[in-house]
């Protein structure tokens, strides 16, 4: 009984899935959505898997990292390498991102998760800010200039399997021992150690998914908009991605989702007064905090349950 | 060996600069534990105030600073009473937040009201003259730096050591329960601190502004981090170390691009943030305190 539900959940999540990606699709190709839509639904599509992919970081993990868009940066990067410069398909453009932000999240993890707190902040923002002067003094990427004219690749089949592929693998590994290994880090490192956890483990483990998967979002980024350099991933992108888990709620996937929707339609909206946008996210961080340390959704999800109550039908 | 001495000279300035920064930074951070992101940001603002003060009231350079200080120690005393009080509680990462939240509002209300190109600084606001001393070129803005920025330390050395109010700032920092018990108004105490903190950043954004002549909304940001690296490199929460760190931050970064390569200057900062978070994150003066569980 119970594995049968569960399988009947599985295919309404499925049917859910394919009836919204067949519907974008549909529109995209009658020309409905026009070049604005399109642009703005992968502006989504990336800050989702930022946003969800920082928050098992900041907000499972409960290590706070303000380098996001340096692992970005270097997915960015690895792929246009991989695509342009060496030829290869998008498809090993995309693993090679992954990989080498991967690397990146293990290199810079193993030292610095040993620091706490605000240290740790600090810490991964200054090694984002290494990644990206490092990549200005790199002659081969064409140093701050950066490198412009990229094919474009990213199409929508692949920003929505980005995103899924995404928030498949933030969602199954929180509900996996794994995860709860990662939450109890959170909650109480010292306790989950006498526990027998291997703390620093699962935090390089956080750490290193996240950055492979910010990884990701930066080969989607740079094969949609034409061009990157060193300076669009400096830490100002990665406050960005703060402001949105914190927003959300730190430690609730869905929530990290909401709030990159919102923060997207809102940097959309705003687009001419990038003054009074950035005063916006200033107040909604400060807001939220006071407020509700601990964002719009806490660690709640939007689930079904939620669904079935509202309209009072399945339990 | 002539030009190492002048890159000193250089470097010692810019390193008054940071470590006056520092200072504030430190001070915070040694009484609430809380790294006040919004620092550099106030030292921009203090850095407009003071250009505001000599280019429309055409003050002289002293007054500026002066103007500066005092709106800044005000504008800090209002940041916390906003922002952190409510946090005081909460937890360091809300807080941290918070603090991001109030270095954005700062930069992007002043992004908002004058626009976000830089300012120059008039000749005429300070008129530069470069004495030749023993083969070296001594700029008066070097020497304005320096001489002021060491009178500022003195000033803030007497106000901790010799004053109640900071004996009071010593015992909160030490212990805050105990302070309480002692009847020391902690609130006080700390509005007392970011009014310092925040009057000596606004010092140093006459400074640097007078050094580089411009100011931009942004401009607080790098020197900001900068000096952040300085507070813990001479172990946070510990004055004289701030202004250690800072020295050794200017002149650490006047070396690299002076032999180095330019490009490089912002990222040798955070490479020494890293060695020393990773080798001794007390800092240089710190002393190890065990945890506690």
């Amino acid at each position: 009984m119970q594995i049968k539900s569960k399988f009947i959940r599985f295919c309404i999540d499925v049917l859910v899935l394919t009836a919204l990606f067949i519907l974008v699709q549909y529109f995209i190709t009658t020309g409905l959505l026009d070049q604005y839509y399109q642009i703005n639904l992968a502006s989504m599509c990336i800050n989702i898997i930022l946003a969800v992919s920082l928050n098992l970081i900041n907000g499972f993990t409960g290590q706070l990292s303000l380098g996001h868009a340096g692992f970005m940066a270097v997915g960015a990067y690895a792929s246009v390498v991989m695509t342009q410069m060496l030829g290869q398909p998008f498809i090993v453009g995309l693993i090679v991102a992954c990989l080498a932000a991967a690397l990146g999240g293990f290199i810079i993890g193993v030292p610095t998760l040993r620091l706490r707190g605000d240290y740790l902040a600090i810490a991964t923002l200054a090694l984002g800010e290494i990644i990206r002067v490092t990549l200005q003094n790199i002659d081969y990427v064409n140093g701050p200039a950066g490198i412009l004219g990229i094919t474009k690749m990213t199409t929508w089949p692949w920003l929505f399997g980005a995103t899924v592929f995404t928030v498949l693998v933030v969602v199954n590994l929180i509900n996996s021992s794994y995860g709860r290994a990662i939450i109890s880090v959170r909650e109480d490192e010292v306790a989950s150690e006498l526990m027998g956890i291997n703390t620093t483990k699962y935090k390089v483990m956080a750490f290193v998914i996240g950055a492979m998967l910010a990884g990701l979002a930066g080969a989607m980024y740079a094969h949609f908009f034409y061009i990157i350099k060193p300076d669009t991933f400096n830490f100002m992108k990665s406050f960005d991605i703060l402001v949105m888990v914190v927003l959300g709620g730190l430690g609730s996937t869905t929530g990290a989702i909401i709030a990159a929707l919102f923060i997207t339609a809102l940097t959309a909206v705003l687009q001419s007064f990038p003054a009074i946008r950035m005063i916006l996210y200033a107040l909604i961080l400060i807001i939220v905090m006071i407020y509700r340390p601990q964002g719009l959704m806490g660690n709640k999800e939007l689930s079904r349950q939620i669904f079935g109550r509202i309209w009072g039908g399945r339990k | 060996m002539l030009e190492f001495i002048q890159q000193l000279v250089n470097g010692l300035s810019l390193g008054a600069i940071y470590a006056l920064i520092a200072l504030g930074y430190t001070m915070v951070y040694g009484i609430i534990k809380l790294i006040n992101f919004a620092h550099g940001d106030i030292m921009m603002v203090g850095g407009f105030v003071g250009f505001f003060s000599l280019t429309v009231f055409k003050t002289n350079i002293v007054v500026a600073m002066i103007a500066a200080m005092l709106t800044c120690a005000i504008l800090g005393i209002l940041i916390e009473k906003v922002a952190y009080r409510p946090l005081r509680n909460s937890t360091r990462i809300a807080a941290l937040i918070t603090a991001i939240g109030v270095s954005f509002f700062l930069e992007y209300v002043t992004i908002f009201l004058l626009g976000p190109s830089q300012r120059v600084f008039p000749d005429t606001a300070f008129p530069i003259k470069a004495y030749n001393i023993a083969g070296l070129s001594i700029l008066n803005k070097d020497v304005f730096v320096v001489v002021s920025a060491v009178v500022l330390m003195l000033i803030l050395q007497y106000i901790i050591k010799w004053t109640k109010t900071g004996k009071a700032m010593r015992a909160v920092s030490l212990d805050q329960e105990a302070a309480v018990l002692m009847g020391i108004s902690v609130d006080k105490t700390i509005s007392i601190t970011f009014a310092i903190g925040s009057a000596l950043a606004a010092a140093a954004g006459v400074m640097y502004g007078v050094y580089y002549s411009t100011v931009n909304p942004l401009m607080g940001i790098i020197p900001g981090l900068k000096a952040f690296v300085a507070a813990v490199l001479g172990g946070i929460g510990i004055i004289p170390g701030a202004m250690v760190g800072g020295f050794v931050m200017g002149l650490l970064e006047t070396m690299v691009s002076g032999y180095g390569n330019s490009l490089y200057r912002d990222a040798v900062a955070f490479g020494v943030l890293i060695l020393i978070l990773l080798i001794k994150p007390t800092g240089l003066f710190g002393r190890d305190t065990g945890e506690k569980v």
